[in-house]
């Protein structure tokens, strides 16, 4: 992976920028010593690895404000970092920049039922916003599955989602406001407690943003009522055709199911050897389709799902009659990953998304790529909106292997593309998916993009190298290229 | 004199703007200009008409997302999701009655491109997020007249910086834009709506937030004032004369059967309640979506206000306090968190005392709804941001208008 070629002169610069953090953050805020730096040399995709020129873990916003704004006028690039969870290497080091760390940030600041709504540092835990809240009978939707240890400030910065996004929504669904640095150091608030910001929706363009347009210090998420009920069904087919057809036609019949997930036979083999959910072995396809809400809705949904499912051809079906029950059926799915972990020395987890027709193309696809790249595929879906991971097992022991990994990788993203689909649903562009960006934008929409970034943050100081292929200088983008005056368009009926 | 060119293509659209920005001439976008009066008064020669970039370019029932061009009535669209029972999930609102437009069967209704231009959300948005939160995807023209995209036909996408989100609610002033797709939601089976008759604006706020707070999945909550419910056209609202609380619950049959009976033994507390079946409770929704309920007299400046739910009242009981003969009339929406407030007309539209009850009551914006022209060009129609954010909103106009040539001073952004 090409980095930006780091800057020679920050780091002979190295010390007395050290030293400028300390006067910033005083303490154990600054970390220079080697070994200490290895823990943040990579994020969630630990096959890039890259010390950091200096770690700085502020705790108030002041702090960053102060950092961010002696970066800006020193010439330092600085890269946040919430949990270091990321799989696409958003919070990836460079050797010339800072990396700031917002673990310190780990407070909940006001937990507002009446309002229903949560604020938070940016540091906090995903799960435990829920954990806060739920003996007053709520939760916070989005749940990655590393909600155990992904911040909520990640979550912001990567647009996170998880299994219940069909319903509910990703973060930017499911987010009323931040407190936000810019590059400058000025402090900015978007949105809060009340619904919709005023002018421009600034915040939903930072959902998502990966870092390159400000720090989060703050954030104010809405909360849910948990459901009175919920139940899940398990329904196994011979194909995974009929499977694909029985998720099509729950969604045309109305029903919005809480998840809708999909694993094929290596996944279902892989999860049932790690966890025991009692999964049947003897199908090509699983579904589990949770349906929530009060008992009386769940019961009726229930029904009509199964009537699908027997109507497609399912040759297993099981409804939880336990809360016990339900968690088992999810267990299995929700340890796919570390269950392929077991049975290969190296996966590489990929993350389109596709529209639900094409599902059956797109797997038969990978299955002849699966072939043709002599490496092993086991597919999970957040079948209910088409978001796509396939898993490619790999030995980077092996000579060549990890490069393979990789290709047929891309290949699977630029095939979600073909269909009508996009490179990445949940996980983020970072550095792991930079260079398939053409692939889905023309250098045109990529320079208004690139434009926008400008707009926060001109110097391009904050996580340079992620998300875009080229760099391009903000003054060079910012030009017009005119094509001069006269009135091209002789057809367009004017009145 | 003004010029007015209508393309029918995307092409031609982009043509037209890099023409436009070649020669820094300003255009004022338009649809069916059914809000041409929503924002800040515009003033520019040319008008680039986008009612000619119309129809329906694929809608997918099973993939639960339409994509259309940005210049289609929204009546085509209507009909389109009527027909295979879906909808969009964030109730688009008709203010033509409101903004003083012919709103008669074969008037035209305003065009897609300008609902998300203007981000507006009825009474579902409190449930179902708002018009920002349905738009999946746009392609449009920048102000460099370039044709530019963000977004997809999928729900779960984060490639990329999301564009769409920052164009729609953007009133026009960052692109032209030329294609939309959006998702969509099959339309409930049932709706059920309770009452809560005569209670107080505070004892309202209470009542709703139990009722949002509960598990039944409460989808929409108003609070209109009795000189409001009085003017409803559903009698069970109009008649009794006494203030509305109303919430209401949607889904499969047997869901809201069940949930509305809920709903009623938790709110009892606040007295006895009554509920709205089908037909009564659609029309009582239409009527607060399309604030048709505060809408006359005609001459009232409308001013429309997000605050966090609770504080509603005390906001409205503050302005009550400053300007007692000034507040006509008000109800409140999404909980408490959406007033609609009418003010006896003045130069100054009481801009200062609206935005200081907000400010002092936990925060929100207010944007001026409905004023002469005359009053809207002097007085901050959208809410006015702290020096950093609002340089930073102009850099991102620059960023997708350099010349300043799309609707120019139709936001506080693009002057």
């Amino acid at each position: 992976m090409r980095m930006p070629d780091p800057d020679a002169d920050v780091i002979a610069r190295r010390a007395a920028i050290a030293r400028a953090l300390r006067r910033i953050v005083p303490g154990e805020g600054v970390i220079v010593d080697e070994d200490a730096l290895r823990a943040y040399e990579c994020d969630g995709l630990s096959a890039y690895r890259q010390p950091p020129l200096i770690v700085v873990l502020p705790s108030t916003t002041e702090q960053v404000s102060t950092v961010l704004r002696y970066c800006h006028d020193n010439g330092v690039k600085i890269v946040p970092r919430g949990a270091g969870t990321s799989l696409s290497g958003g919070a990836l080091p460079l050797a010339d920049a800072v990396t700031l760390g917002l673990g310190k940030f780990n407070r909940i600041l006001d937990i507002d039922i009446e309002n229903r709504c949560v604020v938070a540092q940016p540091g906090v835990t995903n799960l435990a916003i829920t954990t806060a809240v739920q003996d007053q009978g709520f939760y916070y939707a989005p749940d990655p599955s590393s909600q155990i240890a992904c911040s909520i400030g990640g979550n912001v910065a990567e647009n996170a989602g998880g299994v219940h996004c069909l319903k509910y929504g990703l973060t930017t669904n499911n987010l009323l406001g931040v407190e936000m640095v810019l590059m400058t150091g000025e402090v900015i608030r978007l949105g809060g407690k009340h619904l919709d910001p005023g002018g421009y929706d600034l915040m939903g363009v930072v959902t998502g943003s990966e870092g390159l347009l400000g720090v989060i210090t703050e954030v104010t998420v809405r909360i849910l009522r948990a459901p009175e009920t919920a139940r899940a069904v398990l329904m196994g087919f011979p194909d995974t055709d009929s499977a694909a057809a029985t998720v099509a036609d729950i969604i045309a019949r109305g029903i919005i199911p809480a998840g809708l997930e999909m694993m094929d036979k290596p996944a279902i083999h892989a999860a049932e050897d790690f966890v025991h959910a009692d999964y049947p072995l003897d199908v090509e396809a699983l579904l589990i389709c949770e349906l929530d809400g009060p008992e009386a809705e769940v019961t009726h949904l229930i029904e009509r799902v199964e009537a699908i499912a027997r109507d497609k051809g399912a040759t297993s079906l099981r409804v939880s009659t336990s809360d016990a029950e339900r968690a088992l059926f999810w267990a299995g799915r929700k340890a796919a990953f570390p269950a392929v972990g077991r049975i290969s020395p190296d996966y590489y987890c990929m993350d389109g998304t596709i529209p639900r027709h094409a599902l059956p193309t797109v797997l038969k696809r990978t299955a002849e790529m699966s072939t043709r790249y002599g490496l092993r595929c086991a597919n999970v879906f957040h079948a209910g909106d088409g978001n796509l991971h396939p898993l490619i097992l790999f030995d980077a022991n092996v000579p060549d292997e990890l490069e393979r990994a990789e290709a047929f990788g891309a290949e699977i993203l630029k095939l979600c593309v073909e269909v009508g689909g996009v490179l990445t649903g949940e996980h983020g562009v970072g550095v792991e998916k930079r260079d398939l960006m053409g692939e889905m934008f023309s250098d045109i929409d990529l320079q208004q993009q690139q434009r926008l970034k400008c707009a926060f943050d001109p110097g391009q100081f904050l996580n340079p190298g992620k998300v875009f292929p080229t760099l391009h200088r903000c003054a060079e983008l910012g030009r017009m290229h005119l094509s001069g005056g006269s009135m091209p368009f002789p057809d367009i009926p004017r009145f | 004199m003004t010029q007015s060119y209508r393309p029918d293509t995307p092409e031609q659209v982009a043509e037209l703007v890099a023409w436009a920005a070649a020669e820094t001439t300003p255009l004022d976008l338009r649809g069916h200009g059914t809000r041409a009066d929503l924002g800040c008064p515009t003033n520019t020669s040319h008008v680039l008409d986008l009612s000619g970039l119309s129809g329906i370019i694929d809608y997918a029932p099973n993939e639960l997302v339409i994509t259309a061009r940005a210049g289609t009535s929204m009546a085509t669209i209507q009909a389109a999701l009527d027909d295979a029972g879906q909808m969009l999930a964030f109730e688009p609102p008709d203010w033509r009655a409101l903004l003083g437009k012919p709103d008669g069967p074969d008037d035209p209704p305003g065009t897609l491109g300008g609902l998300v231009a203007s981000n507006l959300s009825g009474p579902r948005r409190l449930a179902a997020g708002a018009a920002r939160d349905h738009v999946l995807g746009i392609q449009g023209v920048s102000g460099r007249g370039e044709a530019i995209k963000s977004g997809g036909r999928v729900v779960k996408n984060v490639t990329g910086f999301d564009l769409s989100k920052l164009m729609t609610g953007s009133f026009g002033t960052l692109a032209a834009l030329t294609d939309l797709s959006l998702k969509v939601v099959p339309r409930p089976e049932e709706s059920r709506t309770v009452l809560i008759r005569g209670i107080g604006d505070q004892a309202a706020m209470e009542a709703m937030s139990r009722g949002l707070c509960s598990p039944h999945e409460v989808s929409g909550a108003c609070y209109l004032p009795e000189d409001v419910a009085c003017r409803s056209a559903v009698a069970a609202v109009r008649d009794p004369g006494r203030s509305v609380t109303a919430l209401r619950v949607e889904g499969p049959e047997p869901s809201v059967v069940w949930r509305s009976e809920a709903l009623r033994n938790e709110l009892s507390a606040w007295g006895p309640t009554d509920a709205l079946h089908t037909a009564d409770s659609a029309a009582l929704w239409a009527e607060v979506r399309d604030a048709r309920l505060i809408a006359d007299p005609p001459e009232a400046q409308i001013w429309r206000l997000s605050v966090p739910p609770m504080n509603g009242a005390a906001v409205a009981r503050a302005l009550e306090h400053n300007a007692p003969s000034a507040l006509l009339s008000w109800m409140a929406d999404w909980g408490g968190g959406l007033l609609w407030l009418s003010l006896a007309p003045t130069p100054h539209a009481h801009a200062a005392g609206v935005r200081r009850a907000v400010d002092h009551h936990g925060g929100g914006h207010a944007t001026l709804i409905r004023a002469s022209r005359d009053v809207r060009a002097h007085v901050a129609v959208f809410h006015p941001a702290p020096a950093p954010l609002e340089a930073l909103s102009r850099r991102v106009k620059e960023s997708f208008d350099p010349a300043g040539i799309l609707s120019p001073g139709r936001m506080a952004e693009g002057r």
